[in-house]
């Protein structure tokens, strides 16, 4: 991980997110093995130093742990008074963290009378608290609804370019490393098994557990119906563009250039953070030496290809 | 007309209130004492808890339980020759306050641990990510979010020493609970 990732580690429960997420900070001991952080292995050291350095790293967590006899503006000053700053200063700061993540009216409220998104922004403006440079986000998404999800996924991702705070978040949910995440890494049974750029990830996932997550937000096969009078003998390519190049007008310059017909089989643009991913499958129909020539324009195009088996 | 339906002089009762109050008040003060301390121990102490000590956890808990499992006649008399040593006497209100003590501070330790173990462990792990240290834990985490939980404590707790103190009787302690048995029958 480098400074200013938003990394995602996905992966299903039991996989070993959590704990990995955990060794970070220290609340999981390691049998073996370093964990880095700005190049100090923190594995051995003691316990001042140990709640010294967590200091500097925020922990959001999936069922909120906020106080919830306590007011929102108590919850967040918490980690200000433990850091021993004066009362002025403490109630600057935290009327600008509420401000920062849009709660600036529910100051007074407690934290029982909050609604689940805004239970999450109080844990997320408690964990910034303190400026950390890293934030660590445990499933933060996992327990609220699809629209919630989606403003504190922007509330994360506005942490991540203002603040210029390193997020490492784990997270089932692939929706979720497709909004914000810039790399990702696929966690089973304990093992990291696939990892990368996200884009990259999207384009040419390798391992079946993350084609199936990747399913889960780009849905890239063949609808059904057309599978039954496909003509198997013609080759089926499937095609992804990315950012740039998805604005070009491949498939006609194809059919003019070209002694080849194309029949679409599936195509969608799907956003991808700031970017765009399309994918395309295609049928070609013509002489083998013809279809090598047509696979060889897309490639020097910038373009992925590769040929499906079905 | 009190003294009519009651059938006992007005002074006495007062007295009696008085004693009563006077063994309640300073019991419930030393027992919170001895059974706050307790308490936190026994929830520290514990596996899952910030200080997990084994040994410190099983004599804590053994004493607590046989303590708890003494009637409270017993424990008046048992305890006679610690009482002594205390407060130079075996009969009377201030000698009734040790075994009252001894009675309160294990079942205190006992509401006090249930109260804290209320607190959801989210929150402690909520603290330790924020660095902070065992003292910041109980005091900034632990005492608000149990709070309400432990003021019902001890209200229990009370009620169950108030119980006790009518007990006191027997050594002499006097009491509105002595007065009833004494005068009641």
């Amino acid at each position: 991980m480098e400074k200013g990732d938003i990394f995602g580690v996905i992966g299903y429960s039991g996989a070993g997110k959590s704990t990995l997420l955990r060794l970070v900070n220290g609340l999981e001991k390691s049998d073996s093995g370093k964990v880095l952080i700005d190049g100090k292995d923190i594995t051995n050291l003691s316990k001042a130093e140990l709640n010294g350095m967590r200091k500097n790293i925020g922990m959001v967590f999936q069922q909120f742990n906020l106080l919830e006899s306590q007011t929102v503006y108590q919850n967040i000053a918490l980690p200000l008074i433990m850091s021993g700053m004066k009362k002025k200063e403490i109630q600057i700061r935290v009327e600008e963290l509420l401000n920062f993540v849009g709660l600036d009216k529910k100051s007074k409220a407690y934290v029982s009378q909050l609604s689940g998104g805004q239970k999450q922004r109080v844990g997320i403006a408690r964990a910034i608290a303190t400026n950390p440079k890293i934030l660590l986000c445990d499933e933060a998404t996992s327990a609220l609804d699809p629209k919630t999800t989606e403003s504190v996924l922007r509330l994360l991702k506005k942490i991540n370019t203002e603040l210029e705070i390193t997020i490492l978040l784990i997270t089932h949910e692939m929706n979720v490393i497709s909004k914000i995440c810039n790399k990702v890494a696929v966690m089973e049974e304990g093992q990291i098994c696939e990892q990368g750029k996200t884009v990259n990830v999207f384009r040419n996932p390798v391992k079946s557990i993350t084609k199936e997550f990747v399913n889960t937000v780009i849905n890239s096969s063949i609808p059904s119906p057309l599978l039954k009078d496909l003509n198997y003998q013609d080759p089926i390519i499937r095609i992804t563009f990315f950012g740039e190049n998805s604005k070009q007008s491949l498939i006609s310059k194809i059919n003019k250039q070209f002694q080849v017909d194309t029949t679409i089989l599936f195509a969608s643009v799907n956003e991808l953070g700031d970017n765009i991913l399309g994918i395309l499958i295609l049928q070609l129909r013509g002489e083998e030496e013809e279809i090598k020539k047509v696979e060889d324009y897309i490639r020097s195009q910038n373009v992925g290809i590769e040929r499906m088996v079905i | 007309m009190i003294e009519e339906f009651l059938n006992v002089s007005s002074d006495k009762l007062i007295e009696s209130v008085m004693q009563t109050l006077y063994m309640l008040g300073w019991s419930l003060f030393f027992g919170m004492i001895l059974g706050v301390p307790l308490g936190l121990l026994l929830v520290f102490t514990r596996k899952e808890g910030l200080l997990n000590n084994k040994v410190f956890y099983f004599l804590i808990n053994g004493i607590v339980n046989l303590v708890r499992s003494v009637p409270f006649v017993i424990l008046l008399v048992f305890i006679a020759p610690l009482t002594k040593a205390i407060t130079g006497t075996r009969i009377g209100t201030k000698a009734a306050i040790v075994p009252l003590v001894f009675y309160i501070a294990p079942y205190l330790a006992r509401l006090i641990e249930s109260s804290f173990l209320e607190v959801k462990s989210g929150i402690l792990e909520a603290a330790k990510a924020m660095g902070a240290n065992t003292f910041q834990v109980i005091w900034y985490f632990l005492l608000p979010e149990a709070k309400a939980s432990l003021v019902l404590a001890i209200t229990t707790g009370t009620i169950g020493l108030l119980g006790a103190t009518a007990m006191a009787g027997v050594i002499g302690g006097g009491g509105v609970g002595d007065l009833a048995l004494t005068y009641g029958y």
